[in-house]
């Protein structure tokens, strides 16, 4: 019997948006992402030739080959894939960004990066795959690493972790969520939610890493993840009006935000009346969260949008890497003038 | 106006026309910069050869600055190490000033400043009485520095005999935008003009005469000229970190960007100038947009290079085309940032860890500037690797006569870029793959919407279809293909500049960039000295044969520039490694310009000891 495949609204299959086969372990967090982001796009019906991935170096970089291989991609340096992102948006701004970045890529190396391209806002979607460590120098402690972590050759972290949410937040993003690498359901609907938005989205996903930081006591961890998870709301993309109505959610139990692609989230409530709109609730749900000692995930923030920094530049409805040659060279007479104007 | 620097001067013994040094010393901050330039412009005007060349310090208000105008109808226009007339207006460096004069030199000065001891010298003293003619006029307070400045721009006019109504036009155009700004500055250069014509009687010898005009020449700088040249050229994007003496590159971009680069149609903008937050943005953000298929650019100087370096190394890896600017100025570290130098040679042509060569574009004159401004965006997409275009302060901040704009003679190469159509036509293409046998891949861009188009860069080891591979011989083919691609390069580099001697000559001087004009003079000297030299003026590295051929052909090279360690005579050791014992160092740095006098000094000094190597 022939089984019938399964195809998205643009008449791809999933495997149209697969990558390489994966290089990280057995069981790597990352690799859970790398499956939600392909089941994502696939989802969306988004052409994968309509993405591009950029990453910095690491194991969360590494990954950006393992997903969408129809994508142009391209794997930078350690801590400024902000920046070649920031460049490569300018050349056809249809096409969407995926970065991908990981802890020590964002955290400390590439922390004035994060903090510009988020301030610039580049229209992107900036993943950080954050394992609390370095992964492939074989795990030495990040910025992101909890205070009084033990790890094989380290000993104890005598320092406190940098949180990369709050950091999104008071630089300005409108977009900042956190996810698990346990909690894939959860972490698919942000990643759609995420690429239907227009300004930069950050991500933060916990994403242990089995090899050197999965200690059930690191809050990075599998286990810590799965006991201390606490979403703040139950999240689901939807492509259209029609389908949230066809849900038939209890009125006063969920929030519904179209994004600017025309699609809606719904934010169903879970225990309190969280606001994702208020940037002052995020950061006093972050503090809290080290306070008692959870981990709080879902939309934290979001406002709408900005202007994104190509709109700042009244630039051609044509993408720019596509303007033909003699609309790149001005005219000979304006020369003459410049000449003139100079003797 | 042809200008034979040859030609001998002819004066008779009791008037010096048209060869004159002066040097205008004042404060930073207190508005010279204008009265200078229309002391400057005003001798341009007149047809007569001349450099402006500002010694500045790194500061923005309060401290020492020198502006050191040069007039030869000659056309010598190098930096010379004397001054024929001074203006002092700074009393803290009045005593050290008056000491460059030499013996018949001309003193103008405040004369509410204290005059050194001069009884001993042979100076022709003219006071300026600034502050007291200043009361005769109603400035307001806030403007009284600016307005002294515009004084001795009528005094020392009137006494070099600038025709007034020269001075008058000049003010106009520098004050074009405000006529009523114009009328009241040229108020005070009036003032001070009419004060010389009643109360100095001239003993001074130096004469400035009107000559025929100066039509194929405009006066601008290096750095404005390279921004032009960029967007003439196509650019289509530019990040930057501000940085002595670069910035000024970017700004000049900035203020013309929006005139010359709005699309006719639609007005929209085709080139984004972006300020970002380090050098390493600068360079990341502009190789990114480079590899996304953008006309890309960035400026910077020595300090940022250093910080570009990781990015740089990226892009010639990935065979990603962009161009960097490096206005030079003096180092290492923080160095001299107001000073000029040609010290960043050797670091740039193998910058980066690993294997690495760059194509490195040297413009010598603004002119350059402009063309290779416009050539090196076509040379980097053609041969998909980062181009430097290697300026220095002096080059670029300076406000040169130079030969006007030539609108570019060639169409814009965008290289091997290929579009969904073209790419439907190979039976197997890979980014990396070498389908013409010249080294230089097809390279598809975001965007591209075929299955076939999307590779995945990276700086690790990749194939010719940039997977991931560790395998020894691909790697080594890798690079063996990239070398073969800058060995093609060569082809299409500007070509030395050779200026022969008059008669056979067995000894060459080879120079670079900014020290063009004083080379040429230098040459000039060694004839006059007996020493037949021909003149060979590098403008990009790798070298090319006429470069061979040159220091093949003579006994000796005298290799000419400004940094301790005699860069560009090491480097072409090893280009031209068989003729390496040809090759002799001569180099000075100090943060100034060099002088001929001192480069004729030095190799005849040699030549004196049989011209050996060391």
């Amino acid at each position: 019997m022939e089984r019938k495949v399964e195809l998205n609204r643009i008449g791809l299959t999933l495997a149209d948006y697969k990558g390489k086969p994966s290089t990280l372990c057995p069981g790597c967090g990352h690799n859970a992402i790398s499956n939600q982001i392909q089941a994502a796009v696939w989802e969306l019906g988004i052409l994968p030739e309509k993405i591009m991935k950029i990453s910095g170096i690491g194991c969360s970089s590494k990954s950006a080959n393992y997903f969408l291989d129809r994508s142009f991609g391209f794997n930078g340096l350690h801590g400024r894939m902000p920046t070649l992102a920031t460049g490569a948006s300018f050349g056809d701004s249809s096409i969407k960004i995926l970065g991908i970045s990981g802890d020590g890529d964002t955290a400390s190396i590439g922390m004035g990066h994060f903090k510009h391209v988020i301030r610039r806002n580049v229209p992107m979607v900036y993943i950080i795959e954050n394992n609390g460590c370095y992964g492939l120098t074989k795990g030495q402690f990040s910025a992101t690493s909890d205070q009084g972590l033990r790890l094989k050759h380290q000993g104890v972290n005598i320092l406190p972790p940098l949180d990369l949410c709050m950091e999104a937040l008071i630089s300005g993003a409108p977009f900042v969520a956190r996810t698990f690498s346990g909690d894939v359901k959860q972490m698919k609907q942000l990643i759609k939610a995420a690429l239907s938005q227009n300004g930069v989205a950050v991500i933060d996903n916990i994403s242990p890493c089995v090899t050197f930081n999965n200690r059930d006591e690191a809050l990075q961890s599998y286990s810590w993840g799965r006991e201390h998870e606490a979403p703040i709301q139950d999240i689901t993309h939807f492509q259209s009006r029609e389908e949230v109505e066809l849900q038939n959610f209890e009125e006063g139990t969920y929030r519904e935000i179209q994004l600017q692609d025309g699609s809606y989230m719904v934010l169903k409530k879970i225990d309190k009346d969280y606001d994702p709109t208020d940037l002052h609730a995020a950061l006093d749900l972050l503090t809290e969260s080290y306070k008692y000692h959870y981990l709080p995930t879902g939309l934290i923030y979001f406002s709408e949008a900005a202007p994104t920094i190509h709109e700042k530049y009244d630039l051609p409805d044509e993408p720019l890497n596509r303007l033909p040659k003699d609309c790149l060279r001005p005219s000979k007479e304006s020369l003459e003038a410049i000449n003139v104007a100079l003797y | 106006m042809m200008v034979d620097p040859t030609q001998k001067l002819e004066q008779d013994d009791e008037r010096i026309v048209n060869e004159v040094c002066i040097a205008v010393c004042t404060v930073n901050g207190s508005g010279s910069a204008t009265s200078n330039s229309i002391l400057y412009r005003a001798l341009f005007h007149m047809g007569i050869m001349t450099s402006g060349k500002n010694i500045f310090p790194s500061n923005i208000k309060g401290l020492a600055t020198w502006f050191v105008i040069r007039a030869s109808a000659r056309g010598y226009t190098g930096r010379i190490a004397h001054d024929d007339v001074v203006v002092a207006m700074n009393p803290a460096t009045i005593d050290k000033d008056v000491t460059y004069l030499q013996d018949g030199g001309v003193l103008f000065y405040a004369d509410h400043l204290e005059l050194p001891e001069i009884k001993d010298r042979e100076l022709i003293v003219y006071p300026m009485p600034i502050k007291s003619l200043m009361k005769q006029v109603d400035v307001p307070r806030n403007l009284q520095t600016y307005m002294e400045n515009m004084l001795y721009v009528g005094i020392v006019g009137q006494v070099l005999r600038i025709p007034e109504e020269i001075l008058k036009a000049t003010v106009e155009q520098q004050f074009r935008h405000n006529p009523t700004i114009a009328q009241s500055n040229y108020n005070i250069v009036k003032l001070g003009f009419q004060y010389a014509l009643e109360n100095l009687e001239k003993k001074d010898r130096f004469y400035l005469e009107q000559l025929p005009e100066l039509s194929d020449y405009i006066l601008t700088d290096g750095n404005n000229a390279g921004a032009l040249g960029s967007l003439y050229g196509g650019l289509q994007f530019c990040a930057w970190y501000p940085i002595t003496p670069a910035t000024s590159l970017v700004e000049s971009a900035i203020e013309q960007v929006g005139k010359l680069r709005k699309d006719p149609e639609t007005g929209k903008n085709t080139c984004v100038i972006l300020q970002v937050e380090d050098e390493l943005a600068a360079a990341g953000v502009t190789l990114g947009a480079g590899w996304a298929g953008l006309r890309a650019m960035t400026a910077t100087s020595g300090p940022g290079l250093s910080l570009m370096t990781e990015n740089i190394g990226l892009a010639y890896f990935t065979e990603t085309p962009m161009v960097i600017w490096n206005v030079q100025r003096v180092g290492p570290s923080t160095g001299l940032p107001t000073r000029t130098a040609q010290g960043d040679l050797s670091m740039m042509y193998t910058l980066g860890h690993g294997d690495t060569q760059h194509v490195i574009l040297i413009p010598g004159t603004v002119t350059e500037c402009f063309e290779f401004g416009w050539r090196s965006l076509d040379i980097a997409e053609k041969y998909q690797t980062p181009i430097f275009v290697l300026s220095d302060l002096d080059l670029g901040m300076n406000t040169w006569v130079t030969k006007r704009f030539e609108y570019p003679n060639q169409p814009i190469e965008r290289g091997k870029i290929v579009w969904e159509e073209k790419l439907e036509e190979f039976k197997d293409w890979g980014r990396y793959k070498d389908l013409d046998g010249d080294g230089i891949p097809y390279r598809t861009v975001i965007g591209n919407l075929s299955p076939k188009a999307a590779y995945f860069a990276r700086g690790t080891g990749h194939d010719e279809y940039g997977n991931y591979s560790e395998d020894p011989e691909n790697w080594s083919d890798m690079l063996s293909r990239i070398g073969l691609k800058l060995k093609g390069v060569v082809k299409d580099l500007p070509g030395p500049v050779i200026r022969r001697a008059k008669a056979e000559a067995d000894i060459g001087i080879i120079g670079m960039g900014s020290t063009h004009d004083a080379m040429v003079e230098a040459q000039d000297i060694l004839a006059e000295n007996g020493v037949q030299a021909d003149y060979m003026r590098v403008r990009a590295l790798p070298a090319n044969s006429a470069v061979r051929e040159f220091i093949a052909s003579h006994a000796r090279n005298y290799v000419v520039e400004l940094n301790r360690d005699g860069q560009l005579e090491q480097v072409l050791s090893l280009e031209v490694s068989e003729y390496s014992e040809k090759l002799i160092s001569i180099s000075v740095i100090g943060g100034l310009p060099l002088t001929a006098a001192w480069t004729a000094d030095s190799i005849l000094a040699k030549e004196k000891k049989g011209g050996k190597k060391s």
